[in-house]
């Protein structure tokens, strides 16, 4: 126990002093932030005009000129002037448009000439006044107090989605559950692959440098391998501790000037049960790390460099990538269907199927019982099965392994 | 110290090592030889517990081997390697705690050692800033750092210059002044002669030939002499005492004869030659630990 603990801590500190580790703790909360504020400041700049357009109106119908009002950044400018003279002044400035009624505007369209293609937002805005002036003139001429009719739509109703639980009723963010399940299915099916991968290489790497003989002689196999596994795997959830810390601070600080959708968000995601999911991502990590990272050990441990992993890398991949495809695409938008259940019972798809159903909070306790317990024994059966395989494998050099050789392996005595 | 009884191993259907039984005495320089593929790595690899055999024992000092034996043991594997990226200092301490010592006690092991074998200014070094040859001198202070009392060395001198070879060489012979067993596989049949008190000599994973190396190149006399005389070639009529395997010349009138003794003395061969001729020399043949090698291992070819 003592020299698995040696193991861990030299995997552990080898990696964590790495500049890689440190700039990855780093940069991956900002790179998120950073693309935060992005997507905020791009869709900001399309809810607005940056600059002031000019639109000047020939209105032969003579209903609407002096009623459209300026809007910001909008002028609207009446004018008399031909079509055809107004066209040239195009030329001369980008900013204005030239909106044309025509005498019988219920029927021919009303035409809105600029140089260049007008944003949603001026168009938009143009045809709201329009149509309510239309509306306005429609009521007049029907004798229809326009004044009471305002005061009628005044009366505004709201539907809110409310979710009956045992714990009551709670407001039932479909949405932000949907962000949070994909999140965490990205996050464990990534992590996975990122921290086995990294076992992997390890393996390889004692085995081709040939120091694996001499670490061999001291310690058991299935202790280097236990060791590197756990090493890696602290290395992950340090990680991911910084990830989390990093990002509350920052959520702390850009939560402040949070605006619009993004304080929404932020809002509703307050009302998931955090700890509840963090426990759930928490446990399927480790368990989902425990269980891949041990057939990756033995991957690495069947090879001689890193480019021979391929044929058995394809078999181990396939169902995370299988999980994935399904999670992003189908089980997120029907997170109770019985596929969805039945993956996430399954323990080498359950990590990412079950972290999908979670955030939705629908998940029977039996059902979350189960699959845990099937996680556990999914983790002891692969880490048996590798440790059979990398006893054997660590010290065949130069022969090419199958899977039938894996298997010879796996049977051998002691 | 080390009992080797009726080893067997097998690889999917290869024999690696058959009914092999050893005994290595305490302190003694121990010779494991054997062409490539006799079965001397699976036997190191049995002894260093890194595979278990299929039946026999192996005592340690009297006990069953165990996992407690593998503080005592330092081990030098002939693929050699350590962690490329790791600093050198970081790395004997890290091994040397693997075999049980504190970081204190391998710290205060590896000064010792850097100093003896001047590598000082590596501690902070990694391993793939090294050439090959400090490479292995590295690795060899990982083998003795803590201390064995058992010390298995396969190929030690393979890789090194032989500056190094020499350096490390006394290295070995200073630690077995000092009580260590030293077991050492290896084709090298110089170093044999040289170093070894005993030696076992294992060919497709039977052993053929063990005891200690005096006893052995004597049992293999097989009544052979150079004489060595100066004047006039003689000529034989068959007479003579001996058979004669083979004459040369030698310089200055010297002649040379590599014969056989069917019976008789050297004493007979004097008493024959003395009046016919002037000797230079009658030495008798024993074979080299290579000849015996050889030998051996084309007999049970």
């Amino acid at each position: 126990m003592k020299k698995v603990l040696l193991i861990i801590q030299r995997e552990y500190i080898t990696r964590v002093r790495k500049r890689a580790f440190l700039v990855m703790m780093f940069a991956v909360p900002l790179l998120i932030a950073g693309m935060t504020k992005l997507i905020a400041y791009v869709s900001k700049d399309s809810d607005q005009l940056s600059k002031p357009q000019k639109v000047k109106v020939i209105d032969e119908s003579q209903l609407f000129s002096g009623k459209l009002k300026n809007a910001k950044n909008i002028i609207f400018i009446p004018t008399d002037e031909p079509v055809e003279k107004a066209k040239k002044g195009l030329d001369k400035d980008e900013d204005l448009s030239i909106l044309v009624i025509s005498k019988d505007y219920a029927h021919t369209p009303v035409q809105f000439l600029s140089k260049k293609k007008p944003s949603l937002v001026l168009t938009g805005e143009v045809e709201n006044q329009m149509n309510e002036i239309a509306s306005t003139n429609t009521m007049l001429a029907n004798h229809i107090d326009t004044a009471l009719l305002n005061q009628a739509k005044k009366n505004k109703v709201n539907v809110n989605a409310l979710e009956v639980t045992d714990a009551g009723t709670k407001d039932a963010d479909v949405g932000t559950s949907m962000g949070v399940g994909v999140a965490c299915a990205i996050l464990i099916y990534m992590s996975l692959f990122i921290y086995g991968a990294q076992v992997m290489r390890g393996v390889i790497e004692e085995k081709t440098s040939r120091i694996i003989e001499v670490i061999i002689s001291s310690v058991k196999p299935f202790q280097l391998m236990l060791g590197k596994i756990i090493g890696v795997g602290l290395v992950g959830l340090t990680q991911f501790s910084a990830w989390i810390i990093l990002s509350i601070i920052a959520t702390k600080i850009g939560g402040q000037h949070a605006t619009g959708g993004m304080a929404q968000f932020l809002v509703t995601l307050q009302n998931l049960p955090f700890g509840y999911i963090l426990f759930c991502f928490l446990f399927y990590f480790i368990t989902g790390y425990l269980l891949y990272s041990a057939l990756f050990a033995a991957v690495g441990s069947a090879v001689d460099s890193e480019t021979e992993t391929q044929q058995f890398m394809f078999p181990i991949t396939m169902p995370l990538l299988f999980t994935y495809l399904l999670s992003v695409t189908v089980l997120f938008r029907a997170p109770d269907s019985p596929l969805a259940v039945w993956l996430s019972m399954i323990p080498f798809t359950a990590p990412i199927a079950m972290m999908i159903r979670v955030p939705f909070g629908g998940v029977p306790d039996w059902q979350l019982f189960l699959s845990m317990g099937m996680m556990v024994i999914g983790f002891l059966f692969t880490t048996y099965v590798a440790a059979r395989i990398y006893r054997v494998g660590v010290l065949m050099y130069g022969k090419k392994a199958s899977f039938k050789e894996l298997a010879k392996w796996f049977f051998y005595k002691e | 110290m080390l009992s080797i009884r009726n080893i067997v191993k097998e690889y999917a259907g290869h024999r690696a090592l058959n009914d092999v039984s050893l005994e290595i005495e305490s302190g003694k320089i121990f010779g494991l030889l054997g062409p490539n593929g006799a079965g001397k790595t699976s036997l190191i690899r049995i002894i260093n517990q890194i595979t278990a055999p299929d039946s026999g024992e192996v005592y340690f000092n009297g006990e069953r081997l165990n996992q407690s034996h593998i503080e005592h043991i330092g081990y030098l594997p002939e693929e050699r390697g350590l962690y490329k990226k790791m600093e050198i200092g970081e790395q004997m301490i890290y091994l040397a705690r693997l075999k049980g010592l504190t970081r204190t006690e391998a710290t205060a092991m590896l000064k010792f050692w850097f100093e003896k074998l001047g590598m000082e200014t590596w501690w902070k070094k990694k391993i793939e800033e090294l050439s090959k040859g400090m490479q292995q001198k590295a690795q060899f202070v990982a083998t003795v750092l803590h201390k064995p009392d058992l010390i298995i060395l396969d190929e030690p001198f393979s890789g090194f210059d032989p500056v190094n070879a020499d350096l490390i060489k006394n290295e070995i012979l200073e630690l077995n002044k000092q009580g260590a067993t030293i077991l050492f596989s290896t084709h090298r049949m110089e170093s044999v002669e040289e170093l070894c008190d005993s030696i076992a000599l294992i060919n497709k994973s039977h052993k053929i030939l063990d005891g200690r190396v005096k006893h052995i190149r004597n049992s293999y006399k097989n009544e052979t002499y150079l004489l060595e005389y100066t004047g006039s070639k003689l000529t034989f009529d068959g007479a003579q005492p001996f058979s004669i395997v083979s004459e040369t010349e030698g310089e200055d009138d010297s002649h040379i004869i590599k014969m056989k003794l069917n019976g008789s003395t050297a004493n007979d061969v004097l008493q024959y030659l003395l009046p016919k001729t002037r000797i230079n020399m009658l030495q008798e043949v024993i074979p080299t630990m290579n000849e015996i090698f050889i030998e051996k291992v084309n007999l049970t070819a």
